[in-house]
């Protein structure tokens, strides 16, 4: 029973952390209809930043993340501006191929500036372990969670109620009611590709400062379908559900499976519950339905 | 004093000229009506006007402003505000969602200020609501099914509420895209109502296209008659309804030696 709790309370740890990156994929894909393959590269890039800026500039944690967050809506506007906005009206395949380009772009980018080598974190949490009855967690893990809910929350208030919000909700459900409604449809777009990037290097933080950082670290990103998928790709409240699910799910077959195999279970867990809840909520389990009125 | 100005709008797709040197000029507080067989290039105008197209030659000036190459969302934060043919609703929203979306524009809160919902944005929702509730939902009797989504309602209610949304907006024209299309009888005799009562209530201009002749030649005080992107008359209702150019367009050269156009010519 223990173990359960443990490995619950881990998983749902981790969970929160990954919401905040399907975050960084919903709202762009909310907005403008854009699956994003590069979210897991925005991440990277995120954490790669945060590296820089706290072990090579020696600048505290906490005016690094305000410095990360900037240079991450610089990221996610230039992708915008530069790239995607070309691909207005494009089949959706190509755009696809466009952000899956872009993903090895960046990683290549990556590779270029900072090397392929592993790098690891300065401890930028204080380092005791949490004790939580007979739980324990790694402080990283903790605090990381910590700092997703607070993000998460943010970006969830932000999308519900702020006037910002409100114009990507409207654009995302109907863009030509929006432009006569005099929301500058445009200038959302590259709102939500800023925010979305924000969102994704956040968590590029977290993640980096639990495992470290290196140029590959984006392929924690392909974890994000798992939990977006099973959300409903439009839902920001199911992709909170979903990180937590795959956090949780992810745990859970780690501790109690990975011992009679090989390993790996952990890693193919998700995917398993992914297909099966798929065959029977085919729009995911918040999705948007598209009803057809006879 | 002239509200809306097109001068010599000349609008193509490729090797299809759909409008050719069509002006006009709708006075504030005026009624215009615009029709036309289908394909004529009815919508194509509204589009110009509000800058879902770019026309290749022309201007259009709303109260003297040349807004001819700006874009949608800009005329409509200068005024216009509009309706559709195909009902532009967000369909998953509730009827006062979609309303309110339509003040969205009025709302001066920003990015950072909005975090904190309490003080001023507090106050300003409250404002427009009241506004809502009072001139916009009242006004168009339709309180009992604000709080359903625009998904369920049936067609003529759907367009009613389009017609709020865009009144929520606080335009100085309204144009609309065949506002009675589709509706029975007794559903396109509450829209008429509503139009005019929109018109002298709120002295609004409206710019408006129709089929149904009879909306047409009752509630407009002037009318412009396309075909072929071609200006073909324009003047007052009774006046058009006997131009011999729109007879003939309307009913063919054979029938048009008969007589006159009927009203009940839809």
């Amino acid at each position: 029973m223990d173990i359960f709790l443990q490995l619950l309370v881990s998983g749902f740890a981790v969970g929160g952390v990954y919401a905040l990156i399907a975050m960084g994929f919903v709202l762009i894909y909310k907005a403008t209809s854009i699956i994003n393959f590069a979210t897991g590269e925005f991440m990277m890039i995120g954490a790669f930043i945060f590296y820089t800026i706290v072990v090579s500039l020696g600048v505290s944690p906490i005016p690094a993340f305000l410095g990360v967050m900037a240079a991450a809506a610089l990221l996610g506007f230039l992708v915008e501006r530069l790239i995607l906005r070309h691909m207005l009206g494009q089949p959706t395949i190509s755009i696809v191929m466009v952000t899956i380009g872009l993903s090895s772009i960046l990683m290549g980018a990556a590779e270029m500036i900072w090397g392929a080598g592993f790098r690891s974190f300065p401890a930028i949490f204080p380092r005791a372990p949490i004790i939580i009855g007979d739980i324990v967690l790694r402080s990283n893990i903790f605090y990381g969670f910590i700092l997703s809910s607070v993000a998460v929350i943010v970006f969830a208030l932000l999308f519900k109620y702020a006037k910002v919000g409100v114009a990507m909700r409207a654009t995302a459900t109907d863009q030509t009611a929006s432009f006569s409604m005099g929301i500058n449809v445009k200038s959302i777009f590259t709102l939500s590709w800023a925010l979305g990037a924000i969102a994704a290097s956040l968590g590029g933080i977290i993640i980096g400062n639990i495992g470290g950082v290196h140029p590959t670290l984006g392929h924690i990103g392909l974890k994000i379908f798992p939990v977006v998928i099973l959300g409903g790709l439009d839902s920001i409240r199911g992709a909170v559900l979903g990180g937590f699910i795959v956090g949780i799910l992810e745990n859970l077959a780690g501790g109690y499976l990975d011992p009679y195999f090989h390993g790996g279970v952990k890693d193919v867990a998700p995917f398993v519950v992914l297909v099966l809840i798929l065959l029977f909520k085919p729009y995911g389990l918040f999705g948007k339905k598209e009803i057809e009125r006879l | 004093m002239e509200m809306l100005t097109v001068s010599d709008l000349c609008l193509s797709f490729g090797g299809l000229q759909v409008l050719s040197d069509v002006s006009f000029n709708v006075e504030q507080g005026e009624l215009f009506a615009i029709i036309g067989p289908n394909g004529a290039g009815k919508t194509s105008i509204l589009n110009s006007i509000s800058g879902f197209y770019h026309p290749n030659k022309g201007g259009v000036h709303l109260e003297g402003k040349e807004i001819t190459h700006l874009s949608p969302d800009r005329r409509a934060a200068m005024g216009l505000g509009r309706t559709f043919q195909n009902i532009a609703l967000y369909r998953g929203m509730s009827v006062l969602d979609n309303i309110k979306l339509g003040a969205h524009v009025h709302l001066r809160t920003g990015l950072l200020s909005s975090l904190i919902y309490w003080g001023k944005p507090h106050r300003e929702e409250m404002e427009l609501r009241r506004e809502i509730e009072e001139e916009v939902i009242d006004f168009l009797e339709i309180e009992p099914i604000r709080k359903l989504p625009v998904g369920s309602l049936a067609y003529g209610l759907q367009k009613r509420v389009e017609l709020a949304r865009a009144l929520a907006m606080r335009p100085k024209i309204l144009l609309m895209d065949e506002p009675v299309a589709g509706m029975n009888a007794e559903e396109t005799e509450d829209m008429a109502r509503f139009i005019l009562d929109i018109k002298e209530e709120r002295n609004m201009t409206i710019v408006l296209i129709e089929h149904d002749m009879k909306v047409i030649m009752d509630i407009s005080d002037r009318v412009l008659v396309l075909n072929f992107g071609q200006t073909l008359a324009e003047g007052k209702p009774e006046d058009v309804q006997r131009h011999p150019e729109v007879v003939k367009a309307y009913l063919g050269e054979k029938k048009a030696q008969d007589g006159h156009l009927s009203t009940t010519v839809g």
